[in-house]
C-alpha cells in the first residue's frame, strides 16, 4: 500500500476522482498511519474507523456510478473536539462534557459531509479551547510530532499534530486568539483563521462568541483554499455569519505578488521575539521581495494592549457561554448533589479543569457589579482602537507580515505554572481576532533544535483571496519543504 | 483599580457557582491580582471619546421569519440528561426560597 | 399617620408569535412536556439564537400603542443567573437599550383620568416551567415555555392604589388584545403582573422600602394583593416596625401575601451585550409601516362611538371591551341604523347567548348582516321584539337567516287590520264580563284582553295594532 497519507487533500481528491485510487484505500492508509504513530503523538481522542470506511465506500460507489463528487471526496479529515457531530461525542476535552452526544451536526460538519470528506474522528484540544499548549485537555496529552517532549501548541493542538504527523489530510479547528495559527506554527503546517463571519459558528461550542472562528489546518496553502471553499457561506442559523457571494479561493493562487504591498508592523519585531524566529521571518521577506512584493513599515500602535483586552473580553464571554454546563440537560452531573445549589456548584467545580475555572473567575469578575465599566467596557473601547489600527494600516498595505509566535514550541510543563506568561505567548495572534480579520500561519523553516517556525500573514476583512495568494507565492518560492517528521 | 481580596474571590466564585477550597482561593487571589494588575495598562489610554466594539461585524437586523420548524423528538432531547423520567428533566427538588425566575 | 401607596408594575406579556423568539419551535401552550424544544432553546452546546422578526414588529406595535419612543438602535443582552428555569443559565433580554422606552398610558378611575408613565417595554425570552409535584424528591423541568417571546412592560411608580393598578392592567390588556399581539390568558401565564409596592407618609417625597408581589394569576388577585400589602405595610409602620425589601407571593385562598425570599444584596446579573446577535435597527420606515397597520385603540374608539353613534359612555365602554365586539357592533349598525337598539341587542341577548355557550363573538354563527336583518324586521313590523328573542336563539344555534326562520316557523307578525279585527271580536265575544268591566270604567282590564288576543294568535299579533283595535271595538 502506498503512502497516501503523505499526499495533500488536493492530490487525494484528484486521484479518487480519476479512479487512480479508491477512497477506501486512501482511508485505510490513514487509519494504518494512525495505528502506527498516534500512540506516540496522541492527537486523536476518538477514532471512527468503521464509519470512515463506510463513508469511503459510499464515495467509491459514487465514483463507480459516475455521480458528481464533492470537493473533498475521499479526503480523510479530523475535527476538533468542540465541533458538534451526531457521530461519537463532542466533549471539548472537558470532563463536564464527558460522554456528550450532540443531537445535531454543526453547519461545518454538514458542509464537510456534503463535500464527501471522510471523517476519521476527533482530535484533542485545550479544554474549551482555553490554552496554548493542549496541556489543558482533560482527556490526554498530545505531543509535538517534531519533538515529542514539546507541546503541539493550542488550543487546536490535536488538529495541528494530526496534520503534521500525517494522520489526517485536513483538520478543522477553531481560533479565538490564535488557536489555529499558533499550533500550526508549532507543528509546521498551514493554519487559516478566516474573517469573523466567514464561516458559520453554528455547532462550534462557544468559547468567546465575538472572537471564535472555525478554520482549516492543512499541509499546504492550496489545501487551505480548498477547505475554505467548502466551509464558508451565510448560515441562517448563525446571525453573525456574513452574506457574501461564493468564491473559489483556489483560483486566487496565481503565484503573482508583483506590486503587492506588504506591511511590517514595527510593534511585532520587538525584544520578546527570539532572534532565531526573527532571522527566519526576515528571510521570508526576501523571498517575497524577490517575487516583486513591496514592503512598507507600518505601525499598529495599540498592539501592546491586545493581550489585556483579550483576557478581559474572552473570559467575560466565556463565563456566560460555559454557564450552561450544569448537569441538568446533558453532560457530567455530580452524583452527590442534594439540592439545586449543590448540583451547580459540585458539578462545575469537579467538571472543569484549573484553567477553565481561572478564566470563568476572571470573566465573572470583570462583568460583576462595579467592575463592568473599568474592565469590560474599557476593554471593548480599546478593542475599537486596535481595530482602527488595522483599518489605518490597510490603507498603506494589502497584507501584513509578522511572526506567528515569539518562539518555537516549548517543552511540556515549561510554562503552565504561570498563567500570565502563558497568555503573553499569544501576543502576535490575538489582535486578528479582536479586529475580526483573517490570518494564516505557514512554515518558514526549522529552528536549530529542529522545531518548525511559523510566519503569519494578516489580511483585510473578507480578503482571504489576497491572503492566500501571498501565502501560496511564499510557499512556492521559499524552497522550504518540512516533509513529515520522523516520529520517535 | 483595587486589589482582589480573598472575599472578592469568594464572592465571584459564588456568582460563578464554583466551590473553592482554601488553597484554590489563595492561588486565585495571587493569579487574579497578577493578571488584573497587568490589565491596569489599559488605563494609560484615554478612551472617553471611543465607542466600545460590542460586535465583531458591522451587521444589523439579522432575523428569522416567524415559521414553525420541527422540534427535536423528545427521546433525543432527553437522551443526554443525567436524570429524566421520559417527560421531564429532573433536578433535586426546588424549594421556594431558592429564588431565580425572570 | 396617614400613608400613601407608591406602586410600579412589571407586566410580562407573551407575544403570540407562531414560533419561539430564537428558534423555530412552536409556541403552542398545550403540548406535552419537552416536545416543543430544540438544540437552541435547550441550550445545547454550540447552538445559536436568531431573532424572530415578528417579535420585533409586535414589540414595536405595543411600544407605539403606549406612546413610547422607539429605539432606532437597540440590542439584546445576556442576563446571567443560575436557576433550573434556564437552559443557558443566562436569559437573553435587553438591558440599557430597550426597544421601547418613555411612554405612557392614560387610565380612568372614578371618572378621573390619570397618566401612568411607561419606563420601558423590552424584549426577552421566557423561562422554562418547573413542576414540583412529581415526587421522588425531584422537580421536573419542561422547556416548552423556554424561549417564548416575552415583552416586559415596566411602569413608573405612578400608581397610588389598587383601583389604579386594576384600571391600568385592564386598559393595558385591552390594548394588547386590540393589537392582536397576545392572547393575554392569565391562567396560562400569557400575561403576568408583578407589583412593586411601598408606602410613604402622605405629602412626603422619598419612597419607602418596597416589596415585590409575584405570581398572581388574575387582575382581581392583583387588586386584592395590593390592598393587602398596603394594609400590611401600614400596620408594620404604625407598630413602629420596618418593611423588609423582599419578594412576596400571593395566596389567593387565604387572601394574604407571604414572604418568598429576601432580595439578597441585590442580584448581580452581569449584563453584557449578546455577542451571538447583531444590533436591531428600527428605522423610520419600519416604524411607520408598523404604525400604519395599527388598529384604532380602545380609548379613541370609545370616544368615537359616543360621538358617532350617540351611545352612552357606558354602552361605548361595554362594546369596546374587545375589538371583536366593537367591530361586530359597527358592522351591524352600518346596516341597522338605530345604534342604540343594535347596542342593546349585542350587549343584552346576544352577549347572554355567547356567555351561556362559553363562546366567542369572533366565531359565532350569526353574522352582523343577519343581526341587522333581524333588527330591521322588528323595525318594519314583520316580527315583534318578543318573537325576535326567539328568532335570535334559533339564529345562534343554526346560523340561518332570520327571514328563513320566521317563514319556516310562521312567526310573521299579524298586522292585517281585517284579520286582527276578526280575532279581537272573537275574543271580546267570549269575555263579556271583562268587556262590561272595562265599559264601567275599569281601564286595567285591557291588559288582560290584550293578553287573550296574543294567546289566541300565538304571540304573532302586532301588539301596537291590537291595542288600537281593542280600544276602538270596546268604545263602540
Amino acid at each position: 500500500m502506498s503512502d497516501w497519507f503523505n499526499k495533500t487533500a488536493f492530490e487525494i481528491r484528484e486521484a479518487v476522482a480519476q479512479g487512480d485510487v479508491s477512497a477506501r484505500e486512501v482511508t485505510t492508509s490513514f487509519l494504518d498511519r494512525i495505528e502506527a504513530v498516534d500512540g506516540a503523538v496522541g492527537a486523536y481522542t476518538q477514532l471512527w474507523n468503521d464509519d470512515a470506511l463506510a463513508q469511503a465506500d459510499a464515495v467509491d460507489a459514487k465514483v463507480k456510478a459516475g455521480e458528481a463528487l464533492g470537493a473533498l471526496a475521499g479526503v480523510p479529515i479530523s475535527l476538533k473536539e468542540l465541533i458538534c457531530t451526531t457521530s461519537g461525542e463532542t466533549t471539548c476535552s472537558s470532563r463536564i462534557l464527558n460522554g456528550f452526544q450532540s443531537p445535531y451536526n454543526a453547519t461545518v460538519t454538514k458542509k464537510l459531509l456534503a463535500a464527501d470528506a471522510i471523517v476519521l474522528g476527533k482530535v484533542n484540544m485545550d479544554e474549551f479551547a482555553m490554552g496554548s499548549s493542549t496541556e489543558n485537555s482533560a482527556i490526554q496529552k498530545t505531543a509535538n510530532p517534531w519533538k515529542l517532549s514539546c507541546v503541539p501548541g493550542g488550543s487546536s493542538g490535536g488538529s495541528a499534530a494530526s496534520v503534521a504527523s500525517a494522520t489526517s489530510a485536513l483538520s478543522f479547528g477553531s481560533d479565538t486568539g490564535g488557536s489555529i495559527r499558533q499550533p500550526a506554527a508549532f507543528c509546521g503546517c498551514v493554519g487559516l483563521k478566516p474573517t469573523y463571519g466567514r464561516v458559520s459558528r453554528y455547532g462550534l461550542v462557544a468559547f468567546a462568541s465575538s472572537l471564535d472562528q472555525i478554520g482549516p489546518l492543512s499541509k499546504d496553502v492550496r489545501d487551505a483554499a480548498l477547505a475554505l471553499n467548502v466551509i464558508t457561506g451565510k448560515d441562517p442559523l448563525d446571525a453573525t455569519s456574513a452574506d457574501l457571494p461564493a468564491e473559489d479561493f483556489t483560483q486566487a493562487l496565481t503565484g503573482d505578488v508583483k506590486g503587492l504591498k506588504i506591511g511590517l508592523p514595527k510593534e511585532y519585531f520587538v525584544d520578546a521575539l527570539s532572534s532565531e524566529v526573527r532571522t527566519m521571518v526576515e528571510a521570508s521577506i526576501e523571498v517575497l521581495k524577490a517575487q516583486g512584493a513591496e514592503f512598507v513599515e507600518i505601525s499598529l500602535p495599540h498592539t501592546d494592549y491586545a493581550v489585556a483586552v483579550y483576557y478581559i473580553v474572552a473570559p467575560a464571554e466565556a463565563s456566560a457561554n460555559l454557564a450552561r454546563f450544569d448537569g441538568v440537560r446533558y453532560g457530567f452531573r455530580h452524583p452527590d448533589a442534594k439540592n439545586v445549589a449543590e448540583l451547580y456548584v459540585k458539578t462545575k467545580t469537579e467538571g472543569y479543569g484549573k484553567e477553565v475555572q481561572r478564566r470563568i473567575m476572571l470573566g465573572t469578575y470583570v462583568l460583576s457589579s462595579g467592575y463592568y465599566d473599568a474592565y469590560y467596557l474599557k476593554a471593548q473601547k480599546v478593542r475599537t482602537l486596535i481595530k482602527q489600527d488595522f483599518d489605518e494600516a490597510f490603507k498603506q498595505c494589502d497584507v501584513i507580515l509578522t511572526p506567528t509566535a515569539p518562539a518555537p514550541a516549548f517543552t511540556m510543563g515549561e510554562k503552565s505554572s504561570d498563567p500570565l506568561e502563558m497568555y503573553l505567548n499569544d501576543i502576535f495572534t490575538i489582535s486578528a481576532n479582536l479586529a475580526g480579520i483573517p490570518g494564516i500561519s505557514l512554515p518558514c523553516g526549522l529552528s536549530e533544535s529542529g522545531l518548525p517556525v511559523g510566519l503569519q500573514l494578516l489580511g483585510k476583512a473578507f480578503d482571504e483571496a489576497t491572503l492566500l495568494r501571498t501565502a501560496h507565492c511564499y510557499e512556492a518560492n521559499a524552497g522550504i519543504s518540512l516533509g513529515t517528521p520522523p516520529i520517535a | 483599580m483595587s486589589t482582589i481580596s480573598k472575599s472578592d474571590v469568594a464572592y465571584v466564585a459564588g456568582l460563578a457557582q464554583l466551590d473553592l477550597d482554601e488553597a484554590a482561593t489563595a492561588r486565585l487571589v495571587g493569579e487574579m491580582n497578577s493578571i488584573l494588575g497587568y490589565m491596569e495598562k489599559l488605563n494609560e489610554l484615554d478612551t472617553d471619546a471611543v465607542e466600545p466594539m460590542m460586535h465583531a461585524m458591522a451587521l444589523t437586523n439579522v432575523f428569522r421569519d416567524d415559521e414553525v420548524k420541527p422540534s427535536l423528538p423528545r427521546e433525543l432531547a432527553l437522551r443526554g440528561a443525567p436524570l429524566h423520567d421520559d417527560e421531564y428533566f429532573l433536578v433535586p427538588k426546588i424549594l421556594d426560597t431558592e429564588g431565580g425566575g425572570a | 399617620m396617614e400613608f400613601e401607596a407608591v406602586i410600579g408594575m412589571e407586566v410580562h406579556v407573551q407575544l403570540n408569535c407562531k414560533s419561539k423568539v430564537f428558534c423555530g419551535c412552536s409556541t403552542n401552550f398545550h403540548a406535552p412536556p419537552n416536545t416543543n424544544v430544540c438544540s437552541v432553546c435547550l441550550g445545547m452546546p454550540g447552538a445559536m439564537p436568531v431573532l424572530n422578526r415578528e417579535m420585533v414588529t409586535k414589540s414595536v406595535a405595543v411600544g407605539l400603542a403606549l406612546d413610547c419612543t422607539i429605539s432606532r438602535w437597540s440590542k439584546m443582552d445576556r442576563k446571567n443567573y443560575f436557576y433550573p428555569d434556564q437552559s443557558k443559565n443566562y436569559q437573553i433580554s435587553q438591558y440599557d437599550l430597550p426597544i421601547n422606552h418613555d411612554g405612557f398610558l392614560d387610565i380612568e378611575v372614578d371618572g378621573k383620568s390619570k397618566r401612568i408613565g411607561i419606563t420601558r417595554a423590552h424584549m426577552e425570552e421566557d423561562t422554562a416551567r418547573n413542576t414540583h409535584t412529581l415526587g421522588g424528591g425531584h422537580s421536573g423541568v419542561d422547556f416548552n415555555r423556554c424561549g417564548l417571546p416575552l415583552l416586559e412592560i415596566v411602569t413608573e411608580p405612578d400608581i397610588r392604589s389598587a383601583d389604579e393598578a386594576f384600571a391600568f392592567l385592564t386598559e393595558l390588556k385591552q390594548i394588547l388584545q386590540y393589537l392582536g399581539v397576545s392572547d393575554c390568558n392569565m391562567e396560562e401565564g400569557a400575561l403576568r403582573a408583578e407589583a412593586n409596592i411601598s408606602i410613604r407618609p402622605k405629602g412626603t417625597e422619598p419612597f419607602g422600602t418596597k416589596t415585590e408581589v409575584k405570581n398572581v394569576a388574575s387582575f382581581s388577585g392583583t387588586y386584592k394583593a395590593i390592598e393587602y400589602e398596603i394594609a400590611r405595610q401600614t400596620q408594620v409602620l404604625n407598630e413602629g416596625g420596618k418593611v423588609i425589601q423582599e419578594t412576596r407571593g400571593w395566596d389567593d385562598d387565604r387572601g394574604v401575601t407571604f414572604s418568598q425570599r429576601a432580595k439578597e444584596s441585590a442580584h448581580d446579573y452581569r449584563y453584557f451585550p449578546e455577542p451571538d446577535l447583531v444590533p436591531i435597527v428600527v428605522d423610520e420606515a419600519w416604524e411607520k409601516s408598523i404604525h400604519e397597520l395599527q388598529p384604532e385603540l380602545p380609548a379613541p374608539r370609545r370616544a368615537r362611538m359616543v360621538a358617532d353613534y350617540g351611545l352612552s359612555v357606558y354602552d361605548a365602554g361595554v362594546l369596546t371591551q374587545t375589538r371583536a365586539m366593537a367591530d361586530y357592533f359597527e358592522a351591524t349598525t352600518a346596516l341597522a341604523p338605530d345604534a342604540k337598539k343594535v347596542a342593546n341587542w349585542i350587549t343584552g341577548d346576544l352577549q347572554a347567548l355567547i356567555s351561556n355557550a362559553e363562546g366567542d363573538i369572533r366565531v359565532i354563527k350569526i353574522t352582523p348582516t343577519q343581526l341587522a336583518a333581524m333588527i330591521n324586521l322588528i323595525e318594519d313590523g314583520t316580527i315583534s321584539g318578543k318573537i325576535a328573542k326567539e328568532v335570535l336563539v334559533d339564529m345562534f344555534q343554526s346560523g340561518d337567516d332570520p327571514k328563513a326562520i320566521i317563514e319556516a316557523k310562521g312567526l310573521v307578525q299579524i298586522s292585517d287590520t281585517g284579520e286582527l279585527e276578526q280575532r279581537i271580536a272573537a275574543v271580546l265575544a267570549t269575555h263579556p264580563a271583562q268587556v262590561e268591566e272595562f265599559r264601567s270604567g275599569k281601564e286595567k282590564v285591557i291588559g288582560f284582553l290584550v293578553g287573550q288576543v296574543m294567546k289566541a294568535t300565538q304571540g304573532k299579533a302586532n301588539p301596537k295594532m291590537v291595542n288600537e283595535i281593542l280600544r276602538k271595538q270596546l268604545s263602540n
